[in-house]
C-alpha cells in the first residue's frame, strides 16, 4: 500500500472527492497558485482548473461566509484557513449562520462545508500560530469537530467530512504533518513513510465521523487523547511502564462516548490529554462525561493534562507543550490515586 | 509595480475632491539625507543579520524581514513629532528600529531571550514600546488596522495634536475589518494614516489575485478617506507625503491613505520557495529602484559624503548590529517563572 505523509493524505482526499463529485470546490488563501503555505493543495488547481481550486483574498470571514452561501445552493466547498489562529473573523459566520441553517431552517438547507485548519503548537509559531481553539467549535452547537493523528485516518476522514450534510470542522496538527511527533523535541520524528499508520489507500475510502478507536490497548488505566497527544501518551505509557489504555477519539463531535465508557468501566482510572489551555478545555466536557456515566467505576479522580492556561510562548515552547514528562507524572498520578 | 512605482500615479477622484495629490519628493538636506541613509543601512544589516542567526538555528518559527522596504518606515518617520504613535503587522523590526526601539531589545526577542523586548514570549511578530509610543507588532493579518484607529480616537479626545500611524500590507487590505475602521475614522474624523504598504505579494499570492481594486489609494473612496500613491522606494517621496499627511490629519480633516509602492526582496517568512515571482523580478527592483542605493548615489553625486565617509557609516551599523547579535545569542534564556507573567487571572 502507497505511505503517504499527512500532507499528501490530505490532498489526496480533496483530489479524490473532486474528482468524484463536480460540486466539491476548494479555496482559501494562498490555496490555488501556491498550493497552500503547507502544501495541502498543491496541485488542484492544475488538476481542476480555477473554478473549482482557487485564492481567496485574506478575508476569512467572506472565505467562511461565502462557502455557506455556496453550500446552501448546492456546492460542497472545502475552505481552508490558513492557521486556526486565523479563523476568528469567521467565528461569527460559523456560529451563526453555518452551525444554525439546518435548524433556522425547518431543515430545507444544510450547510454541507468543511473548513480546514493546521492547529496547534511545536513549530515555534508562538501565540497567533499555535492556538487548539476545538472547544470554541465543540461549544456550538451545530458544527462537526474532527482532529485526525495520522495520514490514513486524515483521508478517510476528510473524505467523510467532505460528504457529510452539516459543517465540519477539520482541525489538523500540524506538528503531525511529517510524522508521529511524540514531544520529544529533541529526537527525530519517524517520517509517516516508515510508520504503519502512514499507509493511505488509493481511492476513494471514508473513516466514519464519531467513531473512536483504540491506539494502544491496556489494562491499568484509559487515556483519552486526540491529534499529536495520541503520540505523546503512546510516549509516556512506554517510558512510564503503566498499561495504559490509548483512545484516540478521531472526532470531537460527533463523540463516540461508547468507546470511552467501555474503556473506563474496564480500568477505572481516566487521563485526559490535549494540547489547548486546561480551564473550559474539550478535557472539560470529556472529564463530566466519564464522571456522569462512569462514577461507579472511578477508582481515582480524573486526571486532566493540558497547555497551560496561558498565551502560547514564543521562548519556552516545550515548557508549555504538556509533553511526555507531564503526561508521564500525570500516568503516575493517577496509578497511586 | 517595478513601472508602477517609476510613472506618476493617476490622480484618484478622491484625490480630486479633496484637493491632494501626491507631493514631489522632498528636496533633502545634507544631513537629512545622511540620517536616512544611516537609519535605512542600519535596518537593511540589522535584518541581513537577522536573516543569518535565522539560518544558523538561533531565531526559530517565524522571522519576516523587512529588506527592500526601508525607505517607507525611515521617510515617514522623518516627518512625525514627538508622541505620534505607529503601530504595524508582523513585518514589524524595520519599524521598531525606525522609531528607535533598542535593536539588543529587538534582536533578543528574535531568539526568544529574557532580555528581548517581550521577555523572549512575543517572538519576531509581537514587541511593544509605550515609551517610543510603539503600539506593535501584531501576527493577525489587519487587526492592528482598528486598533490605530482607536489610538487616533484617543489622539483626538485628548486634543494632542498626534496622529496614529497604522500600517498593513496589500493583502491585509481586504480584510473587513479594515473598512469598518476606514468608516469611524472618517465618520469621527480621526487623526490616523492609514499606510498602506504594497509589497505586491500577500505571502505567495500577487496583489493581482486577490484584489479587485489594485489602486489602493482608492480603496477609502466610499468613506470619503482621500488617498495618495507613493514611491515607496524613494525615502523623500515618502517624506514629503508623509508631510502632507500629517499635516491633513493634524488640521482637523480626519484620515487620509497613504498607498506606499514598494517590495519586498525575501520571501514572506523563512521558508517561502519563491515561486510566485521571477528571480529577474526581485533582481530588476534591487538594481534600479534600492532605496538605500539611492541616497547613497544622491550623496556621491552631490559630494556630500566621501566614500571613507559612507564606509564609516557602515562600520557604525555594522557595530550596532553586531552587538545586537551578540547580546542575542548570549542572553540568557527566560527564567522559567516568566511563563507564568503578565497573564490574567
Amino acid at each position: 500500500m502507497p505511505r503517504r505523509t499527512m500532507i499528501e493524505a490530505i490532498r489526496d482526499a480533496m483530489d479524490v472527492s473532486m474528482e468524484r463529485d463536480e460540486r466539491v470546490v476548494v479555496f482559501g488563501e494562498d490555496v490555488g497558485f501556491f498550493g497552500g503555505v503547507f502544501r495541502c493543495t498543491q496541485g488542484l488547481q492544475a488538476k481542476y482548473g480555477k473554478s473549482r481550486c482557487f485564492d481567496a483574498p485574506i478575508n476569512e470571514s467572506g472565505i467562511v461566509g461565502s462557502a455557506i452561501g455556496m453550500a446552501a445552493y448546492g456546492l460542497k466547498p472545502c475552505v481552508e484557513i490558513q492557521f486556526a489562529d486565523y479563523m476568528y473573523p469567521a467565528y461569527d459566520q460559523l456560529t451563526q449562520e453555518a452551525a444554525r441553517l439546518r435548524y433556522r431552517s425547518n431543515g430545507d438547507f444544510t450547510c454541507p462545508i468543511v473548513v480546514r485548519m493546521p492547529t496547534g503548537g511545536g513549530i515555534f509559531g508562538g501565540q497567533t500560530h499555535s492556538q487548539s481553539p476545538e472547544a470554541l467549535f465543540t461549544h456550538v452547537s451545530g458544527l462537526k469537530t474532527v482532529v485526525p493523528s495520522n495520514p490514513h485516518d486524515a483521508k478517510g476522514l476528510l473524505i467523510a467530512a467532505i460528504e457529510d450534510p452539516d459543517p465540519v470542522i477539520f482541525l489538523e496538527p500540524k506538528r503531525l504533518y511529517n510524522g508521529p511527533f511524540d514531544g520529544h523535541h529533541d529526537r527525530p520524528v519517524t517520517p509517516w513513510s516508515k510508520h504503519e499508520l502512514g499507509e493511505v489507500a488509493d481511492g476513494h475510502y471514508t473513516v466514519p465521523l464519531g467513531k473512536a478507536v483504540i491506539r494502544r490497548a491496556g489494562s491499568a488505566l484509559t487515556v483519552l487523547a486526540y491529534g499529536t497527544m495520541v503520540y505523546v501518551a503512546q510516549a509516556a505509557a512506554e517510558e512510564t511502564g503503566i498499561d495504559a489504555e490509548i483512545i484516540d477519539l478521531r472526532t470531537l463531535l460527533p463523540l463516540d462516548l461508547d468507546a470511552i465508557v467501555a474503556s473506563v468501566k474496564k480500568t477505572g482510572r481516566c487521563v485526559i490529554v490535549h494540547e489547548a489551555t486546561l480551564t473550559s478545555g474539550f478535557g472539560a466536557e470529556l472529564s463530566a462525561l466519564v464522571q456522569e456515566t462512569c462514577f461507579y467505576h472511578l477508582e481515582a479522580p480524573v486526571a486532566r493534562v493540558a497547555g497551560w492556561d496561558t498565551p502560547y510562548p514564543h521562548a519556552q515552547e516545550w515548557d508549555y507543550f504538556p509533553g511526555p514528562a507531564r503526561v508521564g507524572r500525570a500516568l503516575i498520578e493517577t496509578m497511586e490515586a | 509595480m517595478a513601472t508602477a512605482a517609476r510613472k506618476a500615479p493617476a490622480k484618484s477622484k478622491s484625490e480630486a475632491k479633496s484637493g491632494l495629490s501626491a507631493p514631489k519628493p522632498a528636496e533633502f538636506t545634507k544631513d537629512e539625507e545622511l540620517a536616512a541613509y544611516r537609519h535605512m543601512l542600519l535596518i537593511r544589516r540589522f535584518e541581513e543579520k537577522a536573516g543569518q542567526l535565522y539560518g544558523m538555528g538561533f531565531i526559530g518559527g517565524f522571522c519576516h524581514l523587512y529588506i527592500g522596504q526601508e525607505a517607507v518606515v525611515t521617510g515617514m518617520k522623518m516627518a512625525l513629532i514627538d508622541g505620534d504613535q505607529m503601530i504595524t503587522a508582523y513585518r514589524d523590526h524595520g519599524h521598531m528600529l525606525a522609531m528607535e526601539l533598542s535593536p539588543r531589545g529587538v534582536m533578543a526577542e528574535l531568539t526568544g531571550r529574557r532580555g528581548g523586548l517581550s521577555r523572549g514570549k512575543g517572538g519576531s511578530m509581537h514587541m511593544f514600546s509605550k515609551e517610543k509610543h510603539f503600539y506593535g507588532g501584531h501576527g493577525i493579518v489587519g487587526a492592528q488596522v482598528s486598533l490605530g484607529t482607536g489610538l487616533a480616537f484617543a489622539n483626538r479626545y485628548r486634543d494632542n495634536n498626534n496622529v496614529s500611524l497604522t500600517y498593513f500590507g496589500d493583502g491585509a487590505a481586504n480584510q473587513g475589518q479594515v473598512y469598518e475602521s476606514f468608516n469611524m475614522a472618517s465618520l469621527w474624523k480621526l487623526p490616523v494614516i492609514y499606510i498602506i504598504e504594497n509589497n505586491r505579494y500577500a505571502m505567495g499570492t500577487s496583489v493581482s489575485r486577490s484584489s479587485a481594486e489594485t489602486n489602493f489609494s482608492h480603496r477609502g473612496a466610499s468613506f470619503k478617506i482621500p488617498g495618495i500613491q507613493v514611491d515607496g522606494m524613494d525615502v523623500r517621496a515618502v517624506k514629503s507625503a508623509g508631510d502632507q499627511a500629517t499635516e491633513w490629519c493634524r488640521g482637523g480633516n480626519g484620515p487620509i491613505i497613504l498607498e506606499m509602492q514598494t517590495y519586498r526582496y525575501r520571501g514572506h517568512s523563512m521558508s517561502d520557495p519563491a515561486k510566485y515571482r521571477s528571480k529577474e523580478e526581485v533582481q530588476k527592483m534591487r538594481s534600479e529602484h534600492d532605496p538605500i542605493e539611492q541616497v547613497k548615489a544622491r550623496l556621491t553625486e552631490k559630494k556630500w559624503a566621501t566614500e571613507d565617509e559612507l564606509k564609516a557609516i557602515d562600520k557604525e551599523v555594522r557595530d550596532i548590529v553586531a552587538d545586537a547579535a551578540e547580546f542575542a545569542q548570549n542572553d540568557a534564556e527566560p527564567d522559567p517563572s516568566e511563563l507564568w507573567t503578565d497573564i490574567v487571572l
